[in-house]
């Protein structure tokens, strides 16, 4: 019986690649550790090892095939005695091509045989899962009550790892004294491939490679950022800024105040923040409620490429610590952004997503998905959500919230983060303090649950908020059933 | 004792030039300023005018006042907590120090640091840092910033033997030879890492080889001398100005006061504080010189004792006088 040999999952996110290229032939022999293909994720390219003894047969999926979902079978092994006269007709499903950007990669993951068996790391967020899938594109009619660009601006489809990116080299490119350090920044492109093309660009003078050594170098960060440099100190996830929090809150946030005003430091802490997928507790978890506790920095979690494109350009011009939040499941979802090169976000102002007269949705970072979705199918049981996308979590733009509750005299919060002390806590204080008299139920918040995060599907998918949740909320404090 | 033996093996300015009666001079004066004013500190203290952590130098002298003697426009300064020395070393002005200490508007941080944060880049001195090593990462960065720059410039990254057991002490010894970093790292060993004596803290008591797994070099220098130092920091600073890197050196020295004014001091003998006192004390070494071989008269140090005595009262009568920050300023600089 010849063997199929499966697109391999390269990483615990993945959910679909880019078949590069073939190394071996049909007719050549191969042999288990030999490399027979390079694929390429969203992260990085990387080889495709034979596992079996065997004859190359047939390729299923030519080379430069975009959009090959997990698991789906890109070419046949032969057995000793085997010929292609042996191949099964059925063994030949052609995955779709995707369109040359990575915009609608869930989609055609979902299109594309389900992933199943041990090489699918991505079972927990199936395509159908809420956070998948780009959530504007799935609301044409909802207009933002405030557009970030006027009406008629050209704009352009691109990932947020892509926004990110664009937003480094830009300001790097008009700022030397701006520069990019982190582990794997530089050679590697960066460990989610965000860095990619900025040290052919600008140079490892300007793009550094840092050792395994988090408190070190976010020190080193913080003290060229007080001789005068802007640092953008890039954590492989946050996860590992906890070696170096005591840099980041006690040397960068609190000199400038300690200092009386004399010494600033004017540096970016930026990095994947939240839960991936399946990693488990030590490496999922939402830190934004941590450094919103302090004063002294500006605290940022972008949902769009159009928040972290136009806020990672402010976050950098910014005279002050900035702690940049991003996602890893975010990475690779598109949105549209302006197509003009200088576009820039204001700092501390959130953003209506979507107007609604019902019930207020406020979220931030990957909360949103659950946000735009859940808004959506309350549309469907005519239910008229405005969902608030935070954008900067200190300053907290708690104007914007309470004009909407003034508005829906209701309030539901969503975030993957723990509920004690969240920042859905803060909100419900500020609106119970500033908005009493408006509200008509009490606040109710979605939130990650209150437990380290687990790793087995099942368990992880139950810690996060869903779709579902945040619907329920929105249902109670309607008083809808 | 060892260790000291060796010091005085390594210490004595192999490269240093002539030191001149004016190098005395200035050297007598700079550090009995930094004496006079750490005692007028501790009396202020006394009184409840200044409050919090107040860690006095008295003792060191000659580390800084020697290092400062070595450098060039443009290098920098960055230390710990005990910071009052390392500041009026840099030029910075003693009522301003002063009044930072009395938590007083006109202080260098505008009452709001206090004694372990003040900063003036007008002096190159970058601080005053509260918590035990965090300045080695931070100066590692300055060091980073000058090579970034290509300025000429070295950073002098202060630090105690007690922060020398840091782990991102290593973390910045690492990237500063791996990336050839103009810095010199500073060890000012004076035994005591608050209560606990190296002995107690340290598997290996030689600081100035604790680069040794990273090809830093390093070397112990008296630290009780101000020539020797100063010698040591002219051949420490030039290694790292002419691209080798990272150097360290380990000063052996000797804090005559507490840790902090709170500090009862149970763990060393009052005969161990006493020889220090009285056979090697940096100034009365300097003072001699002064007199014995270069034939000072006894009014002409009084001249200058008198002239320091001034200036340290002054500032603390400045540092009285002069009104508390105002209430508005609770809510300024905490962003810019």
């Amino acid at each position: 019986m010849p063997t199929e040999i499966l697109m391999p999952a390269l990483s615990p996110t993945m959910e679909e690649g880019k078949l590069a290229k073939w190394l071996k032939s049909v007719g050549d022999n191969v042999a288990p550790g030999d490399v027979i293909a390079e694929i390429e994720t969203d992260k990085a390219t990387m080889e495709v090892e034979a596992v079996d003894e065997g004859t190359l047969g047939k390729i299923l999926v030519e080379e430069g095939t975009e959009g090959v979902p997990v698991n789906a079978p890109i070419a046949v092994l032969l057995g000793e005695g085997e010929s292609e006269s042996d191949i099964g007709a059925a063994a030949a499903p052609t995955p779709e091509k995707a369109p040359a950007s990575e915009s609608s990669a869930p989609a055609a993951a979902a299109d594309g045989p389900k992933p199943t068996g041990s090489l699918s790391a991505d079972a927990p967020r199936p395509p159908a899962a809420p956070r998948s899938g780009p959530a504007p594109a799935e609301m044409p009619d909802d207009q933002p009550a405030e557009p970030d660009v006027p009406a008629g601006t050209e704009m352009k489809q691109i990932t947020v790892r892509e926004a990110l990116r664009d937003a480094m080299a830009e300001e790097m490119r008009a700022d030397g004294d701006v520069f990019l350090m982190g582990e794997e920044v530089a050679e590697y492109q960066g460990a989610y491939k965000v860095s990619q093309g900025l040290l052919e660009e600008f140079g490892a003078r300007r793009v550094v490679d840092t050792p395994i050594t988090e408190h070190g170098f976010a020190g080193l960060g913080v003290g060229a950022a007080m001789a005068g440099l802007k640092p953008i100190v890039e954590f492989m996830t946050f996860n590992f800024a906890m070696q170096a929090i005591d840099q980041i809150i006690n040397s960068a946030a609190k000199t400038h105040y300690m200092s009386g005003g004399f010494i600033k430091s004017q540096i970016v802490f930026r990095g994947p923040n939240g839960a991936a997928a399946r990693v488990a507790a030590q490496h999922s978890q939402d830190f934004a409620s941590w450094y919103a506790h302090v004063p002294g920095h500006r605290v940022i979690q972008p949902y769009s490429a159009m928040d972290a494109k136009g806020l990672l350009k402010a976050a950098i011009r910014d005279p002050n610590p900035v702690i940049f939040l991003e996602n890893e499941i975010l990475y690779g979802q598109t949105f549209e952004v302006p197509a003009e090169m200088d576009f820039v976000l204001p700092i501390g102002k959130a953003k209506v997503e979507k107007t609604g007269r019902d019930v207020t949705i406020v979220s931030f970072g990957i909360g949103m998905t659950y946000a735009m979705k859940a808004a959506a199918e309350l549309a469907q049981m005519g239910i008229d959500a405005e969902v608030v996308n935070l954008r900067t979590i200190r300053p907290l733009d708690i104007d914007t919230v309470i004009k909407s509750v003034q508005k829906t005299n209701r309030c539901v919060t969503v975030e993957e983060a723990f509920p004690t002390c969240s920042i859905s806590s803060e909100i419900g204080y500020q609106l119970m303090e500033k908005a009493f008299d408006f509200l008509d139920a009490p606040v109710l918040r979605v939130t990650g649950k209150d437990v380290p995060m687990p790793y087995a599907a099942n368990l992880e998918k139950l810690a996060l908020p869903s779709v579902a949740e945040v619907i329920d909320a929105v249902k109670a404090v309607t008083y809808r059933t | 004792m060892a260790v000291e033996a060796k010091a005085k093996e390594t210490g004595g300015g192999e490269t240093g030039t002539q030191f001149t009666v004016d190098d005395y001079r200035r050297a007598y004066e700079d550090m009995l300023l930094i004496r006079r004013f750490e005692e007028k500190a501790g009396q202020l203290y006394g009184m409840g005018l200044i409050g919090g952590f107040c860690h006095l130098y008295i003792g060191q002298e000659a580390v800084v006042v020697g290092a400062q003697m070595a450098m060039q426009e443009g290098d920098q300064v960055i230390t710990g907590y005990r910071d009052h020395g390392h500041m009026l070393a840099t030029g910075m002005d003693a009522k301003g120090v002063m009044a930072e200490l009395t938590g007083r508007a006109s202080g260098y941080s505008k009452g709001k640091g206090g004694s372990m944060h003040m900063f003036s880049v007008e002096k190159n001195f970058y601080g005053g840092h509260g918590i035990v090593g965090a300045q080695v990462s931070l100066g590692t960065g300055i060091a980073f910033a000058n090579r970034y720059r290509e300025n000429g410039a070295v950073a002098l990254t202060y630090f105690g033997d007690g922060a020398s057991n840091q782990g991102q002490v290593y973390e910045s010894f690492n990237m500063a030879k791996l990336w050839s970093l103009p810095v010199v790292y500073m060890i000012e060993n004076n035994k005591y890492g608050m209560g606990t004596s190296i002995d107690r803290a340290s598997a290996n008591t030689d600081l100035s080889q604790r680069g040794a797994s990273f090809g830093i070099p390093g070397e112990q220098v008296d630290g009780m001398h101000v020539e020797t130092m100063r010698d040591a920091v002219a051949r420490a600073l030039e290694h790292a100005r002419s691209g080798k890197g990272p150097y360290i050196l380990e000063m052996l020295t000797y804090r005559y006061r507490g840790h902090s004014m709170s500090d009862p001091a149970k763990y060393r003998t009052r005969d161990e504080v006493n020889e220090y006192r009285q056979k090697r004390d940096p100034i009365d070494h300097v003072r001699d010189i002064l007199i014995s071989q270069h034939g000072v008269k006894e009014d002409a140090i009084k001249a200058i004792d008198k002239r320091v005595r001034d200036t340290v009262n002054t500032a603390a009568e400045f540092a009285q006088s002069e009104p508390e920050p105002d209430p508005s300023e609770l809510w300024t600089d905490v962003v810019r």
